[in-house]
């Protein structure tokens, strides 16, 4: 009997391994698992057994159930773990496929650098001033020094509007005036970023629209020393920690004394270059110490207030960034450009 | 201007090295964008120089010191080969002289004795048969059998211009065998002038600065002339009828000088400076406005003289009469207009007054007698003159930035003295001078108190006095250290104290400023919610997939016209301001009078024209686009100078929905869904829950149109581009799906507190049912209803899918929704939520005839 039943588990161990996949998995339990399967069989045996018989054969019986049972299970693990590592070979890919496109936009390149150029400058509390790109003839030339037939005029080659008196802003300097007399007496900190037009043929090296941030403080003691200290922040921060500048006397009919600054260029680091014409220095802004006629014109006694100015191009400094050496690239928004910023 | 060094340092001793004297002028205000080295070798460039490279149009090379040297022809025989060619024997200082082959025109035989510059072999010249300047090595060769063993070389060949006629012939006091480089090689400063610099559009000018930022005296004396002829008094009369555009008038006058070429120095200097020597009398006026900064002008007197029938003449000063003309000295006809300066006789009009001579009065070889004029002109009226008839001339050049009227007898001196020494003649005794308006002296105050309130840095008072007197300023101090300050003559530019300071401030250096940080009081700070505003909408935009991108605030005056291309009077789609789009006839809009193309003569009104020619652009590279723009539009207002300038945001999609890739796609074109979900999710971003989006017709769009509502104001328009208007722009036949929204109604509508729902610990009950419509009832109608039977427990209403077809019937469609049901407080029972359903499709069977499909 107990031969017959060690045959027996053999036997079912041997069809066991030889199962491969479920349904060969499932046939193999029906026949030992099932109602009239192998297990049954053995099972029912015990009830026709000697009582004396009975106890070794119940435990030999059991012990089989239990061999089975554990075999079965194994078995099924076994065959799941098969099943998944074939999955899985499947699954296998060529990694250098692409991926699935994501739609994502990108902002225009002026835009993140008048980004950047906000954040610097609300770090040194200056804050933004929006004033309109029409503009009156009086605040963009004359309240700013500049009466009518002024040669410094020609420094701007100017839209006119149909409307007599009535212009293109040529630079964000007239926002100087609205801001001064919005706020007077307050001190002032603001930045007047915008939109400039000028009157020029456009070429790879001009453009007839542009972007400017003006700056203006007015203070009870601003000095020029505070103008240097405000502009080597900047630059430092915008271009890095190293770079040098250099002021230069300029002249500009709304700021007395005037400046221009030079950056050390950033692409040949003052060793000189085809970008800044082998001269080592990059013209990065126009400022001053606000004329008294100016200061006066905004509501302020030039005896007791003083202020300063500066002026910036947006796209230039763009262009020295990332090395763009035409600037009808930004308003013509061609997408073979505008793609290459991340 | 161009500042040949060897002339400035007649005035002022020069102490530093080039670049470095470069540096100093360019940082005091004078920028040095250029240095010329003529005949010298430029110095090898420094690490961290700032010398600017030459712009000459002329090449230049340095001229090798022991090949290149002054010559003398000793002899001059016929090529016995060649009927145009010569041999000069040239001596050279170095050695047996040589025998040169030339074919130069002023080489002839039976000349002897010119001084001329001689190349040796091996030097390296330019080539004077190239147009390009290459540069050759000079070989010894046989010309026509006669060998040549150097060369006597012409302007061009040795760079110093494009002449190539002749031989430069040297002056007689040239040292033979002296380096040409020691005896002709100079550097030119090429220096930029602002207006406030118009002084130092002279030589002397430029002195005085460098005089003053390097510590060293000016030379300069006041001119003298030796005059030996009869008085002026009596032979010229002067009057201004127009002083307030001429204060000043003077003159003087030669006899019997001859007309000819200047001598060789006069004619160098003068092209080192960029002007062309023409002759004698012409060369000196020109030279003496480079050195003094005064414009002046010859005239033949014996014409004036003529003009006035045998009497004396007289110069009369007056604005030209109506219609008066005259034909100037380049022989150009002037149409003359009443508020231009001229200078008159009594026949007419000899000269427009500062800015070009008459042809009828001019000096000519034949001149024997010259007026000398030497004269002040209103500077603003004078650029204007210059800028109608486009005469930039040098001499308006200068008075159009202001000349002071001290200058005119200096310069007449001195130009009458070089005239007697270089043309002959002699001078009449006295000037004729009318000098209406005298120029008034300047006294401006400064304190060191102000310099530092100013500057941040205090400079002393000796200091400052020390600095100004370096520039010509006579300075007293009183007791209360206030400095009294007389402005030269010379010094226009300066008339205030800030004036002064930055004289200070630019001799000091602007780099000894110290830099400081701001101490001065905060202002009370403020927000600018507009500008935050256009920046959070860029970046949800941009999230959505857009691109950014910015147009010209220009567009053609025919932009508007187009977009309206599908009516079949376009004209009469034109809108007031206002609306969205707001189309404008070009006569409403705000134009340019002088547009640099008619591409771009009219400012926006709207911002979907310029989207459409993106567009337009893109679609030539790419299939799929989609950007956005956040611009100002140009409203122009009732009885205001200025046009209002509200900030819009514009939208435009076209092409496929996915973009190609090898993951496949389905090919969808976007169309007005698409665009409606960037403008919802936008809107969801913003917060913004009282939008609505209604039906509508536009002339620019086809039918799939809306206009968006926020707060029941109308504050945009978004739908798919009429074909009509598409072809008007140029676009390929693609949908094309365009919005137009006014930003500051939705920054009005965002600007609500956002409160955060606390999130219910109760379970949710979520359901699908489906519900039978007919066509006319929009989602709109159907979401409101059901809002409005679930109330407060019916959470979320999710559309997800339309059905038409079998087995809906015709004029029918099925609306499939996903409901869910919540409470905060409880959970909700399969009764409660069995009578909230039925609540529903009651509702939407009542209202909208809605049935329930089974």
């Amino acid at each position: 009997m107990m031969e017959e039943l060690d045959r027996l588990a053999e036997e079912a161990r041997a069809a066991l391994s030889a199962a491969q996949d479920a349904a060969a998995l499932e046939a193999w339990r029906i026949r030992y698992f099932g109602r009239k399967g192998v297990l049954s069989e053995v099972m029912a045996r015990l009830a026709q057994l000697p009582k004396e018989e009975r106890p070794a054969y119940g435990k030999a019986a059991n012990e089989f159930r239990q061999a089975l049972e554990a075999a079965y299970a194994a078995r099924q693990e076994a065959l799941r773990q098969e099943e998944m590592a074939r999955a899985l070979a499947e699954e296998k890919v060529d990694v250098t496929l692409p991926g699935r496109p994501v739609n994502l936009g990108r902002m225009h390149p002026s835009h993140r650098t008048l980004r950047e150029i906000y954040s610097i400058f609300a770090a040194m509390g200056f804050q933004i001033f929006d004033a309109p790109d029409v503009e009156t003839d009086e605040n963009n030339f004359q309240l700013l020094n500049m009466p009518p037939g002024h040669p410094a005029r020609d420094m701007w080659d100017t839209f006119y509007t149909t409307t007599p008196g009535v212009l293109l802003r040529t630079h964000t300097s007239p926002g100087q005036i609205r801001v001064m007399r919005q706020y007077c007496p307050e001190p002032i900190r603001v930045i007047l970023p915008g939109m400039c037009y000028r009157y020029e043929q456009v070429t790879a090296r001009s453009e007839m629209m542009f972007h400017q941030v003006e700056g203006l403080a007015v203070g009870r003691h601003i000095t020029m020393a505070d103008l240097k200290g405000v502009i080597v922040s900047f630059v430092r921060m915008m271009y890095g920690a190293g770079r040098k500048l250099r002021f230069r006397c300029s002249h500009f009919p709304f700021t007395e004394p005037s400046a221009e600054v030079d950056m050390d260029c950033i692409i040949c680091n003052g060793q000189g270059c085809r970008v800044c014409k082998y001269t080592g220095w990059l013209e990065i802004m126009g400022c001053g110490m606000v004329h008294p006629v100016v200061l006066r014109n905004g509501g302020y006694d030039p005896a007791l207030f003083s202020g300063f100015a500066f002026g910036m191009g947006v796209e230039r400094p763009a262009m020295l960034k990332y090395g763009i050496d035409d600037i009808r690239y930004f308003f013509s928004n061609d997408v073979r450009f505008l793609e290459q910023f991340g | 201007m161009k500042v040949p060094l060897s002339w400035l340092k007649e005035y002022v001793e020069i102490t530093l090295p080039v670049p470095a004297l470069a540096e100093r002028l360019t940082l005091a205000g004078l920028e040095v964008s250029g240095i010329e080295y003529v005949g010298l070798e430029p110095p090898a460039p420094l690490r961290g120089s700032s010398s600017p490279p030459t712009k000459a149009k002329t090449p230049r090379i340095p001229w090798d010191r022991e090949r290149i040297v002054v010559g003398q022809i000793l002899e001059v025989r016929p090529h016995p080969n060649a009927d145009r060619l010569t041999l000069a024997m040239v001596e050279f200082g170095r050695g047996e002289p040589l025998t040169v082959v030339t074919g130069a025109a002023n080489v002839r035989p039976g000349d002897r004795g010119q001084k001329v510059p001689f190349a040796m072999v091996g030097a390296r010249l330019i080539d004077g048969y190239s147009d390009e300047g290459r540069l050759v090595t000079l070989k010894a060769g046989k010309i026509r059998g006669i060998l040549s063993e150097g060369m006597v070389c012409s302007e061009k060949e040795l760079g110093l211009s494009d002449d190539h006629e002749g031989i430069l012939i040297l002056p007689d006091e040239a040292p033979v065998g002296m380096p040409l480089a020691d005896y002709l090689g100079d550097v030119v400063l090429e220096v930029e002038i602002t207006p406030n610099m118009a002084r130092c559009l002279a030589l002397i000018g430029v002195a005085r600065e460098v005089a003053a930022l390097t510590g060293q005296p000016l030379r300069l004396e006041e001119p003298t002339m030796r005059a030996e002829g009869a008085p002026i008094a009596g032979q010229v009369g002067i009057e201004i009828a127009d002083p307030d555009l001429c204060h000043r008038y003077s003159a003087t006058l030669l006899r019997g000088v001859t007309v000819g070429p200047s001598p060789f120095w006069m004619r160098h200097r003068l092209r080192l400076a960029g002007m062309r020597p023409i002759n004698n009398v012409v060369d000196i006026t020109n030279y003496v406005m480079l050195e003094w900064g005064q414009p002046l002008h010859a005239f033949d007197y014996d014409k004036l003289v003529e003009r006035a029938k045998g009497r004396t003449p007289t110069i009369i000063v007056r604005r030209a009469r109506p219609g008066e003309g005259m034909v100037t000295l380049d022989g150009v006809r002037r149409e003359l207009t009443t508020d231009m300066l001229l200078i008159t006789d009594t026949a007419g009009p000899i000269a427009i007054a500062g800015v070009m001579g008459g042809a009828e009065t001019e000096v000519t070889e034949n001149t024997r007698n010259v007026l000398l004029e030497s004269a002040n002109f209103h500077n603003i009226n004078n650029r204007r003159t210059a800028q109608a008839l486009k005469i930039p001339s040098e001499a308006s050049q200068r008075f159009g930035r202001g000349v002071p009227a001290g200058l005119t007898i200096p310069a007449a001196t001195r130009a009458s003295e070089l005239m007697r020494t270089l043309a002959g003649g002699v001078i009449a005794q006295g000037y004729a001078d009318a000098y209406p308006v005298p120029q008034a002296t300047r006294v401006v105050e400064i304190t060191p108190a102000e310099v530092q309130r100013i500057l941040g840095m205090e400079v002393g008072a000796e200091r400052i006095m020390q600095i100004l007197e370096s520039l010509g300023f006579r300075v007293e101090r009183t007791a209360a250290d206030v400095l009294r300050c007389t402005v030269p003559w010379q010094r226009l530019d300066v008339s205030i104290p800030a004036d002064l300071i930055e004289e200070v401030a630019r001799v000091i250096g602007y780099d000894q400023i110290p830099t400081t940080l701001m101490d001065d009081a905060l202002p009370p700070q403020r927000r600018h919610p507009e500008l935050e505003m256009e920046e959070r909408v860029r970046d949800i935009l941009i999230g959505c997939g857009l691109q950014d991108v910015i147009s010209y605030s220009m567009v053609s005056q025919d932009a508007n016209r187009r977009l309206l291309a599908a009516l079949d009077e376009p004209e009469a789609g034109y809108t007031g301001v206002g609306v969205i789009p707001c189309l404008l006839p070009p006569e409403k809009s705000v134009r340019l009078a002088n547009p640099l193309s008619p591409e771009h003569d009219t400012m926006r009104s709207s911002l979907l024209p310029s989207a459409l020619l993106t567009l337009r652009d893109n679609l030539r590279y790419t299939d799929r686009w989609a950007h956005f723009e956040i611009a100002r539009v140009y409203w122009p207002r009732e009885g205001e100078l200025l046009p209002d300038e509200p900030r819009h945001l514009c939208l435009a999609m076209t092409g496929p929905r996915a973009p190609r890739s090898w993951h496949g796609g389905s090919g969808e074109m976007m169309d007005f869904y698409d665009l409606k979900g960037v403008v919802e999710t936008l809107l969801d971003r913003l917060h913004i829950t009282g939008a609505r989006f209604t039906a509508t017709a536009h002339p620019a769009f086809g039918p799939r149109v809306a206009r968006l509502e926020v707060d029941g104001t109308d504050v945009g328009i978004l739908g798919e581009v009429h074909p009509k208007a598409r072809e008007a722009f140029g676009l390929p036949a693609q949908r094309v799906c365009l919005a137009e929204i006014a930003l500051g109604p939705l920054m009005a509508a965002s600007n609500r507190p956002l409160q955060i729902k606390p999130i219910s610990p109760f379970p949710a009950v979520r359901e699908d049912l489906a519900f039978v419509v007919g066509e006319e009832v929009t989602a709109e109608q159907m979401l409101a209803a059901m809002r409005a039977a679930g109330g407060e427990l019916l959470r979320a209403v999710e559309l997800f899918d339309v059905y038409r077809g079998a087995p809906i019937p015709a004029g029918h469609k099925s609306l499939a929704y996903r409901l869910t049901y919540q409470a905060d407080d409880r959970t909700l029972s399969a009764e409660a939520v069995a009578r909230l359903r039925q609540r529903i499709i009651r509702r939407v069977q009542q209202e909208l005839g809605a049935e329930l499909r089974g």
